[in-house]
């Protein structure tokens, strides 16, 4: 798959408004603004945005605890998102989700699960879904190297081969699960290997190379479109704030968070851009100034909406 | 339909809707060869593409029929036992029940899990015999359906294919080989109704499932006795039709649960709890629960007769009442 250079400028802009919309909701949580806890996805905005820039309104992604990332790369609108999390009646889910589930079908959203590795068997449905009404489309689901240790995971890689169906599987491995460092919760060190032992695919790249995470991701894509089954994709990246805010990463040493300071995927992008004359300095500018003003919009969208009312607590149970 | 298997009434409910809808599908193990009581006999031949084989993998069978179910397709899913589902609690208890009401309304979980469920009173022991409803009737957003009849089996299953929520359809293993009739055609018993299977003014035995048919009998003994009991079957589980059973027990003034599963923190704790609230001017008597033993379930017949719940121990309980 060729780079398209034309998508750059729009990825560029989806990382940044992903980056913003993280930093912001941690400076509101800290400063006591925010109900719940947080888990954000700031470090790994390539990801979330190479793999759904390839993605149509009627593709589904499956998303996790640490979901911002790929709920607002899929489409999903800032303001409601902090809607949701500032709880009001605006939010996402009328504030009955929260940061963690939040959900949008008409734009491929199937949703957020705060239970790690749930999202497999998910994802494994609507996949199923797709191809049992012969539609072209593709099933993304997202999970860490945390979660790839669940047994949802084996039951899902097993049972999407053996249908064939269109599924992505995406392993941000940030190399911790919470606390927990790689090496301490799996012997391998590339994820990818164990799509041998289901009989599919595997590929190990950079995650925090935007345009690596768009080439292999739109490869995967194909393929699966075109019937060619499941892969999985493992993308090596860095989260850079704690599990939660909090979390005093006392697991990471300053020389980790140094180096991968370095290879942080916005300014990366950025120089790419600049270098390659993709984009100059003053479009950069303008793109980020822009999401700044949607951010703070959005804040202000949320804090100016209303809360649910009480009586909304039994509403929506079950269905009529 | 007359003188049938429970699973071929059930057969008949599955078959009616899948040629009604499309979106209809069946997902388990074993379903291809028909299922173990006949409930998808011929379905993979005349439905092709809609009879799914799956892995032994209940986690992913029910995620299968969670994604399905959020695409709006509607899938039936095939646990086998009751007692298989447990390692798949994750699917049903966070993702299922939990969906429509966190993700504001806007995702729907049109499924219906099939599960077998109860004693044969030939040697299933601990693992295979279980009566684990009560978990799942502490569960808000899942309904819990426990047909004791050939015509409410069928009934039941229609409405669960309907309706538009994560059913735990309830097979009664003990009967689902049993004969018996039901209506033919489309025949809908609603879902959160319950029936009163034998009308009585002396004392009223709320039950379910085939613990309910011990029940009955146990009715008709005490009948030959002068001891007229009212017999009420819940028919479906969560939610509790508790109008009935309110006005059942303002007739007679005395009621015994009796039930398979475990008594203590059972489904009948919630039913006499709800009658102490409610109903505690009606009473003359204080309220009895017959259930099943503090144990699991054990393998040798004589401590399987010794835990049954049957119609002997029913009709004792119930004298001892009056």
């Amino acid at each position: 798959m060729k780079m398209n250079n034309d998508v750059l400028p729009g990825m560029y802009e989806m990382m940044f408004r992903i980056r913003t919309f993280e930093m912001k909701a941690r400076e509101l949580f800290l400063a006591g603004q925010l109900p719940g806890f947080l888990h954000l996805y700031a470090g790994q905005e390539a990801i979330a945005t190479g793999v759904c820039t390839h993605l149509r309104d009627d593709d589904q992604i499956v998303s996790t605890h640490r979901g911002h990332g790929h709920l607002i790369a899929k489409g999903g609108r800032t303001d409601k998102m902090m809607a949701e999390l500032y709880a009001k009646n605006t939010g996402y889910c009328h504030g009955k989700g929260g940061s963690m589930h939040i959900a949008d079908p008409d734009i491929g959203i199937l949703g957020a699960t705060g239970i790690v590795g749930a999202g497999m068997p998910i994802g494994l449905g609507a996949a199923f879904a797709m191809k049992y009404r012969g539609q072209d489309n593709v099933t993304v689901v997202f999970f860490g190297d945390g979660g790839s240790n669940r047994g949802t995971v084996h039951e899902a890689m097993n049972m999407s081969a053996l249908y064939n169906l269109p599924l992505i599987f995406v392993c941000e491995n940030n190399g911790v699960g919470f606390s927990t460092v790689q090496k301490l919760h799996q012997k391998i060190e590339d994820i990818s290997v164990r799509a041998a032992g289901y009989g599919f695919e595997g590929f190990t790249a950079d995650g925090n190379d935007a345009l690596e995470v768009y080439e292999v991701t739109g490869r995967a894509i194909e393929k699966a479109r075109n019937g060619g089954g499941p892969t999985l994709l493992e993308f090596k990246t860095w989260r850079i704030l704690g599990h939660t805010l909090g979390d005093k990463e006392l697991y990471r040493t300053a020389e980790e968070k140094a180096e991968w300071a370095k290879k942080d995927p916005i300014p990366r992008l950025s120089k790419h851009m600049l270098e390659n004359g993709i984009a100059n300095q003053a479009e950069v500018d303008r793109i980020e100034q822009k999401i700044i003003k949607e951010i703070d919009d959005a804040v202000q969208f949320a804090i100016e909406s209303p809360v649910p009312d009480a009586s909304e607590l039994m509403v929506g149970v079950y269905a009529d | 339909m007359n003188n049938v298997t429970m699973g071929e009434v059930i057969r008949d409910a599955i078959h009616m809707e899948m040629q009604r809808d499309s979106d209809i599908f069946v997902a388990g193990e074993d379903v291809h060869f028909g299922g173990m009581y006949a409930e998808y006999l011929g379905f993979f031949e005349e439905f092709p593409n809609r009879i799914f084989p799956t892995p032994i993998s209940e986690t992913g069978i029910l995620g299968l029929g969670l994604g399905s179910a959020a695409m709006k397709l509607r899938p039936l899913l095939c646990m086998g036992k009751l007692d298989f589902m447990m390692v798949a609690f994750d699917e049903v208890i966070n993702q299922a029940a939990k969906f429509r009401y966190m993700f504001g309304g806007k995702v729907e979980m049109p499924m219906v899990i099939q599960a077998n469920y109860g004693m044969t009173l030939n040697g299933q022991a601990a693992q295979h015999s279980q009566s684990l409803e009560a978990f799942f009737c502490h569960l808000p957003g899942i309904k819990v359906v426990a047909p004791s009849t050939h015509a409410d089996a069928k009934g039941l299953m229609i409405s669960a294919i309907r309706d538009n929520n994560p059913i735990l359809f309830l097979q009664p293993l003990r009967l689902m080989r049993a004969k018996g009739d039901a209506p033919d055609g489309e025949y809908i018993v609603p879902i959160g109704k319950a029936n009163v299977r034998k009308e009585g003014t002396d004392l009223t035995i709320v039950s379910w499932g085939p613990v309910c048919c011990e029940a009955v009998s146990a009715a008709e003994t005490l009948e030959k006795e002068g001891i007229n009991a009212e017999v009420v079957d819940l028919r479906t589980l969560s939610p509790i039709d508790f109008d009935t059973v309110l006005e059942s027990v303002a007739k007679t003034s005395r009621l015994l649960i009796a039930h398979e599963a475990v008594q203590q923190c059972g489904l009948g704790a919630e039913i006499a709890a709800l009658v102490a609230e409610e109903g505690m001017d009606y009473l003359d008597a204080p309220i009895k629960r017959l259930g099943g033993a503090f144990c699991p379930i054990p393998f040798s017949p004589v401590l399987e007769t010794e835990y049954f719940i049957s119609a002997d121990k029913i009709a004792k309980a119930a004298r001892e009442m009056l």
